[in-house]
């Protein structure tokens, strides 16, 4: 697995990232600098890490979303290429029109850090292998803007193609407002785009590799891409 | 030259900010308002001093990067 972990100015959640897809595909990924034009030769997979890029000016993931490299992202993933947004990377996908929606400050209008779950929509994607349908996963959550919304069509869309595929649910699966700590329409955590290679997610699964943490169930996301993409070299 | 753009949201959408300060004008005393949204405004210095140029430069910032427009609606104006 040949990853791309994107770095932009402000952003400081790149290194847990890194850290994860080492310990995962036991491959050390690229960092590659906002103002780079061309991801390196023969990446696979390109990770936009959470975490604050030009400290949320203007709007969450705004100027990191116009930056040169996203070019060459928008070009990666056109041709099929995996893009994964985690958190701030989700805001920058959106941002740089590689998913729909947006991401608003969150109802109850507080900064959430804490563990989450989420229920798994599906597992017949690159992201979601790892894991099983309808399965409840634990992942922490540190965010301010994670209300996603987008409009009816666009919702009814996602819905109606089956791009759902992360929701904040309870530790049984169950969908209520009250587990839905953001506000998200639909209590959606990560959606895919038409072609099911780009995903973006609010949660950390990064965060929740190794057991001293005490949960390896952010790990399946990782392990998965990781057994997809060796398949495909 | 001088310019402002104005952005806020689109009606319809949820603006958890305005709300909190509708409320807070509220517990205030300050009677009489029916509801806030919360908006930005840029202030903005041009080279030139061609109106109708300034007002094409104003909407291209605007729609590239100023606003969102999935949410947000824009003015622009020059100001002279």
């Amino acid at each position: 697995m040949k990853s791309a972990v994107l770095v932009f100015p402000g952003i400081n959640r790149e290194r847990d990232m890194a850290r994860t897809l080492r310990l995962v595909s036991g491959q050390q990924p690229a960092m590659v600098w906002h103002t780079e034009h061309e991801l390196p030769a023969g990446t696979d997979l390109v990770v936009v890490p959470g975490g604050f890029s030009y400290g949320d000016y203007l709007r969450c993931g705004a100027i990191a979303a116009r930056s040169p490299i996203m070019d060459a992202v928008r070009q990666f993933a056109a041709k099929g290429g995996l893009v994964l947004g985690v958190c701030n990377g989700f805001q920058i996908l959106c941002e740089s029109g590689l998913l729909p929606g947006v991401l608003m400050r969150n109802e109850n209008l507080r900064f959430i850090c804490r563990d989450v779950f989420l229920k798994v929509e599906r597992s017949d994607t690159p992201f979601t292998r790892g894991y099983n349908a309808g399965q409840v996963v634990r992942v922490p959550v540190a965010h301010g803007e994670g209300n996603y919304i987008a409009d009816g069509e666009t919702i009814a869309r996602l819905e109606g193609e089956g791009r759902v595929i992360f929701r904040y649910s309870g530790p049984d699966g169950m969908i209520d407002p009250n587990w839905n700590h953001n506000g998200a329409i639909n209590a959606i955590a990560g959606i895919v785009n038409d072609g099911g290679n780009v995903l973006g997610m609010m949660p950390h699964p990064e965060n929740h590799v190794e057991a001293e943490i005490g949960s390896t169930d952010g790990r399946g996301l990782f392990a998965g891409l990781a057994e997809v993409l060796k398949r495909a070299a | 030259m001088k310019a402002r753009v104005t952005v806020t949201l689109k009606s319809g959408v949820l603006d958890p900010q305005g709300k909190a300060i509708e409320g807070a004008l509220r517990s205030l005393g300050v009677d009489g308002v029916a509801s806030v949204r919360q908006g930005k405004v840029f202030d903005i210095e041009l080279d030139g001093s061609d109106r109708a140029k300034a007002e094409a430069l104003l909407k291209q910032a605007a729609d590239k990067l100023l606003a969102n427009t999935v949410i947000e609606n824009y003015h622009v104006e020059v100001l002279g």
